[in-house]
């Protein structure tokens, strides 16, 4: 019988199993960032021993650090200490760091991949469930616990179940103002948040392999909020083609070798899924959440569903929005474009595109956050910052900013934001603020109106 | 390390009847900022429990005094969002050893096995019975019996039996944690890597 493509990377992977038990799973790259990993570090302290493989390990501080002002040292003592704490472990275990200030730092899973580091056939992980983006390259990657990270930089192993397997076929085109963002976040309002669990998601379909490297990288990284483990995209020509020169992508002869070995991860045609879901990228409109969990989103121009139910009332009430009307003309305080979903260059660009010679709404503040160093340096090369600034806005510094309120951008209580991040949780961006996730397209659109608006109206 | 070993617990149960309990809630994110795994269960739910002057919310069942007990009972898909181990952290600090649910989000069940708290998924009918009986008697017993793989109201003897990976039933029995096998099998991870290498 065939293998699917989560199969193929796998099962070549599995070093033991236990029976009755989990997989014993070599990991091939290992990202640490700050906050997940001090705990871990402790825990090999405690028992004396070394990282196993360093070699196989890359950190960079993302999620606490401030978006202006890098070169000065953080105000916040407790983040202050969890980035020293993160030089400190990696020094002295021997990992390569990406520290503040190095050109390559940047959030985790936005560096993973300009990088080259991510590849197709590897397993990846994380302390970080969005660890998912590097799907986009047909690996499997996955977030982790922090006793799992102990145990990668332990033994380059963990321990897991092997999940069920899931294809979701998108056929047809995506409409005009339509992004991979709107796709993921269609996918995920109709098999709810937790439609997804004990699964690892294919995606398949021509709305998935004619998107850029950025966009299945979109799509890939918001699989853990449908509840799934991770997502995955078979590798193709616009899967290499983005891959080569990058600086870790293998070079020469040991490139020629490896894209051998890349062309055979497929899902073979007699593979099986335990399910399939198919959809048809026509029905798709510009979408964005109007409740708490990802999974409560619609079209933009449709009316928030009634649903008799305590916790979905609860989250109506705590967003302010209502159910039977229509959320377009709400006004808006902030809009927020960045984060490890939609902080990348192709992001920034669709979002200066559509505020050139336009200017921001005096009500709302906008935060544009590049996803790293390299994404913003690039995006000044394009003369982005002086796209935005006659727009009235600032590119800010990389970090994982206002994704969620660990940083010092935080949005205020009451206040409401649309956000091209990827959880709309109670509170995420800062207490009691509400977010409304959506595309950089539909958050420009915002940004200009001051309100919620379908960006189709604007492009 | 090692995580505590399991014992069959009877105790009263905290209810928690929201569905879609996600991480940030358990633990928001700026209390992630520690180095060591102490003190988190000071802020478990915390922006449920406390409003923003640092009073506590009287309404939200963690602060209701009628309520206590080592178990608890959240709603549908408890646990979705981050994978912060935090989260499992703060509950096992709390002082709950059980967390009753109908679904759990993957990554929080295998971080919560990790520390030595048992996920224990019921019925959507065992938990809404349970959320009644609670609300009738706030101090209703309640027995979990790993070994027997069984949770049971006692006051009205539903039971039910749950599921659970007999690898991990053996780990949570007798305080094993993953990390212990794996250095166990060091020379096999070797020579995995060389096969592949080759
Ligand atoms: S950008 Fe947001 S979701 Fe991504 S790693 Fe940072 S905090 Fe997590």
């Amino acid at each position: 019988m065939g293998k699917t493509l989560f199969d193929k990377v796998w099962d070549a992977h599995v070093v033991e199993e236990i029976p009755g038990g989990p997989h014993v799973l070599y990991i091939d790259k290992h990202l640490v960032h700050e906050v997940t990993s001090p705990v871990a570090f402790l825990g090999l302290d405690n028992r004396g021993i070394k990282t196993f493989r360093p070699q196989n390990t890359v950190a960079t501080p993302d999620h606490n650090i401030p978006t202006i002002n890098q070169d000065q040292p953080i105000k916040d003592k407790l983040s202050r200490m969890q980035v020293d704490k993160l030089t400190e472990n990696t020094t002295r275990h021997g990992i390569t760091l990406y520290g503040l200030n190095h050109p390559y730092q940047g959030v985790v899973h936005v560096i993973g991949p300009e990088l080259g580091i991510t590849q197709p056939g590897m397993t990846i992980v994380c302390g970080d469930s969005h660890t998912a983006t590097h799907g986009a390259f047909g690996s499997v990657a996955f977030g982790i616990g922090t006793s799992e990270v102990e145990m990668v930089l332990a033994t380059q192993c963990i321990m897991q179940p092997k999940p069920k397997k899931m294809l979701i076929r998108v056929n047809g085109k995506l409409g005009n103002g339509v992004t991979s963002k709107d796709l993921i976040l269609y996918i995920i309002s109709k098999i709810s948040a937790s439609g997804g669990t004990g699964y690892f998601i294919e995606y398949a379909g021509d709305a998935f392999t004619s998107l850029s490297m950025e966009g299945r990288m979109t799509v890939c990284n918001m699989s853990i909020e449908c509840g799934a483990r991770g997502g995955l995209i078979a590798p193709d020509e616009t899967t290499f083609n983005y891959l080569k020169g990058k600086e870790f992508a293998p070079k020469g002869e040991e490139w020629n070798k490896k894209l051998t070995y890349w062309k055979t991860l497929y899902s073979d045609k007699d593979a099986t899924f335990d399910k399939v879901l198919t959809f048809d990228a026509a029905d798709i409109e510009p979408q964005i959440t109007y409740g708490t969990n990802p999974g409560m989103g619609m079209g933009i121009t449709q009316k928030v569903p009634v649903q008799d139910d305590i916790t979905y009332k609860k989250a109506l009430d705590y967003m302010k929005v209502q159910a039977g009307k229509s959320i377009l003309d709400t006004p808006v305080d902030y809009v927020f474009v960045g984060s490890c979903t939609n902080g990348r260059i192709e992001d920034l660009r669709q979002f200066t595109e559509a505020v050139k010679g336009k200017k921001k709404a005096e009500n709302v503040t906008v935060w544009i956050v590049p996803g790293s160093k390299q994404v913003e340096k690039q995006a000044i090369a394009e003369g982005l910052d002086k796209v935005l600034q006659s727009a009235g806005i600032a590119l800010r510094q990389p970090g994982c900013s206002a994704c969620l309120a660990m940083n010092d951008d935080k949005v205020p209580e009451g206040k409401l934001a649309v956000a091209t991040s990827n959880r709309n949780f109670e509170g995420r961006q800062g207490p009691g603020s509400r977010t409304m996730l959506a595309s950089p397209l539909t958050a420009a659109a915002v940004a200009i109106a001051g309100k919620i608006v379908d960006p189709r109206n604007f492009i | 390390m090692s995580i505590d070993k399991f014992v069959t617990i009877k105790t009263s149960c905290v209810p928690l009847a929201i569905e879609n309990v996600d991480t940030d809630q358990i633990i928001p994110a700026r209390f992630l900022k520690a180095t060591e795994r102490k003190g988190f269960g000071d802020n478990l739910f915390r922006d449920w429990r406390y409003d923003a002057a640092n009073n506590p919310i009287a309404s939200f069942p963690l602060n209701n005094p009628k309520y206590s007990g080592k178990i608890l009972a959240g709603g549908k898909n408890f646990g979705s969002g981050s994978s912060r181990e935090h989260a499992a952290w703060a509950i096992y600090d709390h002082g709950f050893k059980v967390v009753v649910s109908s679904f759990f989000a993957d990554i929080f069940k295998n971080n919560a096995l990790n520390n030595g708290l048992l996920p224990v998924q019921v019925s959507e009918k065992f938990l809404q019975e349970l959320f009644i009986e609670i609300e009738k008697n706030p101090k209703v017993e309640i027995e979990v019996n790993l070994e027997k793989q069984i949770i049971q109201i006692t006051s009205t003897g539903t039971k039910e039996t749950f599921d659970i990976n007999p690898y991990k039933k053996e780990c949570m029995l007798k305080g094993y944690d993953d990390i212990d096998y794996l250095l166990n099998i060091k020379d096999k991870i070797e020579a995995y890597e060389k096969k592949v290498n080759n």
